[in-house]
């Protein structure tokens, strides 16, 4: 039996922090060594702003936004068209569109996509509320910006339907060549999708 | 243990940061599932979409394994499938109702049906007929074909156009009339050799009579429901042709 080196809290943080994406067992040793040692300006730290996040972090319940107020910094945000909703799967593609900042608009973050293998239906999902907040109306478009999966386009079909006969133009993200991106190196169905979608010079 | 063999990629399920388990329809070995190391990366993503054609090598110790996939393109028709409400919610249908079958149980000819609809789910038409065939061919392999060529009152073969619920086998319409309310319809394209184009409200008849036997069969018993993405399809097949929305029940009377 290997001999413990480290007191049981130490051990207990190393395998909390081995469980943070991006972090195996041994990167998480390291990690937590790193904070041991720098105790004061670290650890401390930042086991205050955890707590802090903890006690404050809530999902906004209109768009299941994740932020320390509800309604959200983006729902309260007045300087946004309201009227432009963008439907991601998960608070990651929120942010990652933030920070291309190509749109002004509001979102709603759907908490994954429907996946048969993984037994996620419609009902797990934050489709209802979608339905709901365009019904209520003063929603012009809805931009469906999910993976471009099988799944995620099965969940943009299913939206799509469940807001038949609702007054809102559905659009969705376009497929094909990103930037850098060699011709060669593309599968086929990014170039079709490409091909398909050219636009004049 | 190792083998190759041609597949088509059913699903996809994360496993940790990098890795997933793919499952898939191979023509030699069924449905047979495998974890692919590197399956999240950016150049892994593409080719395990659902309804892609892919070479797989299975290796594992023991044959009880999971084992893992190695994974080469063949055909990569995801992107096209995306593009229709039809072809993405009949490749999930039709990953559902493989899942009906045991694992690592060979279907060829099951292989060969899915690969021939993958090419034709943008045709409402053709992919509304074939899929409903393809349930059909489901049923039978687990053991609840049903038998369409005769009546089952009267032997004949000709004018067949209800099927009993309680048998599952084909009535013709002089024998079927005194309880034609409680019968199944029977549509055209089934029922006989002779090559009848299917419109919309025969394949709602078709949609509702597989509905019918999938149900009592083999959800029922099992007590799952049909998945969400065969109503998808069935009602964006219906939309594509014009038809009415098929929201009459699928239980028959009897």
């Amino acid at each position: 039996m290997a001999k413990r080196v480290t007191g049981p809290e130490i051990e207990k943080l190393i395998q909390l922090l081995a469980k943070v994406p991006g972090l195996g067992p041994r990167s998480a040793r390291r990690a937590a060594l790193h904070l041991v040692k720098k105790k004061d300006q670290l650890l401390g730290p930042l086991a205050d702003a955890m707590g802090e996040a903890h006690r404050k972090v809530r999902i906004c319940s209109c768009c299941g936004n994740v932020d320390t107020s509800d309604p959200c910094t983006v729902c309260t945000d007045v300087r946004r068209d309201h009227a432009m909703i963008i439907v991601v799967e998960d608070v990651s593609d929120l942010w990652a569109l933030e920070r291309a900042g190509a749109m002004n608009a509001a979102y709603h973050v759907l908490g994954g996509t429907l996946s048969p293998l993984d037994g996620v239906g419609p009902d797990d999902l934050n489709i209802r509320g979608l339905v709901d907040r365009v019904a209520k109306g003063g929603v012009r478009e809805l931009i469906i910006a999910v993976n471009a999966t099988v799944e995620g386009q099965t969940t943009a079909h299913y939206i799509t339907d469940q807001l038949s006969g609702l007054d809102v133009k559905i659009t969705r993200l376009a497929h094909g060549v990103p930037v850098g991106g060699e011709l060669d190196y593309l599968d086929e169905g990014t170039l079709t999708a490409a091909l398909r979608a050219r636009t004049a010079i | 243990m190792q083998w190759s063999d041609e597949a088509i990629v059913l699903g996809v399920r994360r496993h940790g940061e990098t890795s997933v388990i793919v499952e898939v329809m191979t023509r030699e070995r069924g449905r047979h599932l495998g974890m692919v190391r590197g399956g999240r990366s950016r150049t892994m993503q593409p080719v395990l979409q659902p309804g892609n054609s892919v070479d797989v090598t299975w290796r594992a110790r023991l044959d009880e394994h999971l084992g893992e996939f190695r994974v080469e393109p063949l055909e990569l028709r995801a992107g096209r499938l995306m593009e229709t409400a039809t072809a993405v919610y009949g490749v999930q249908a039709m990953a559902a109702l493989l899942r009906f079958l045991p694992e690592r149980d060979p279907h060829p000819h099951l292989y060969e049906a899915l690969s021939v609809i993958l090419g034709h789910l943008h045709e409402p038409a053709d992919a509304g007929e074939l899929f409903i065939r393809f349930e059909l061919a489901v049923l039978n392999d687990l053991g609840f074909g049903l038998d369409l060529l005769e009546c089952v009152a009267t032997g004949a073969k000709d004018d067949l156009c209800y099927v009993s619920p309680k048998s599952g086998r084909a009535v013709s319409r002089a024998a079927g009339a005194p309880w034609a309310d409680k019968m199944l319809a029977l549509p055209a394209f089934l029922g006989d050799e002779s090559r009848h184009a299917a419109d919309a409200a025969a394949l709602a008849d078709g949609f509702r009579l597989t509905a019918f036997f999938l149900n009592r069969h083999v959800c029922e018993p099992r007590g799952l429901e049909l998945a969400n993405a065969r109503e998808g399809f069935v009602q964006a097949a219906l939309k594509a042709l014009g038809g009415p929305k098929n929201d009459q029940p699928e239980e028959a009377h009897a």
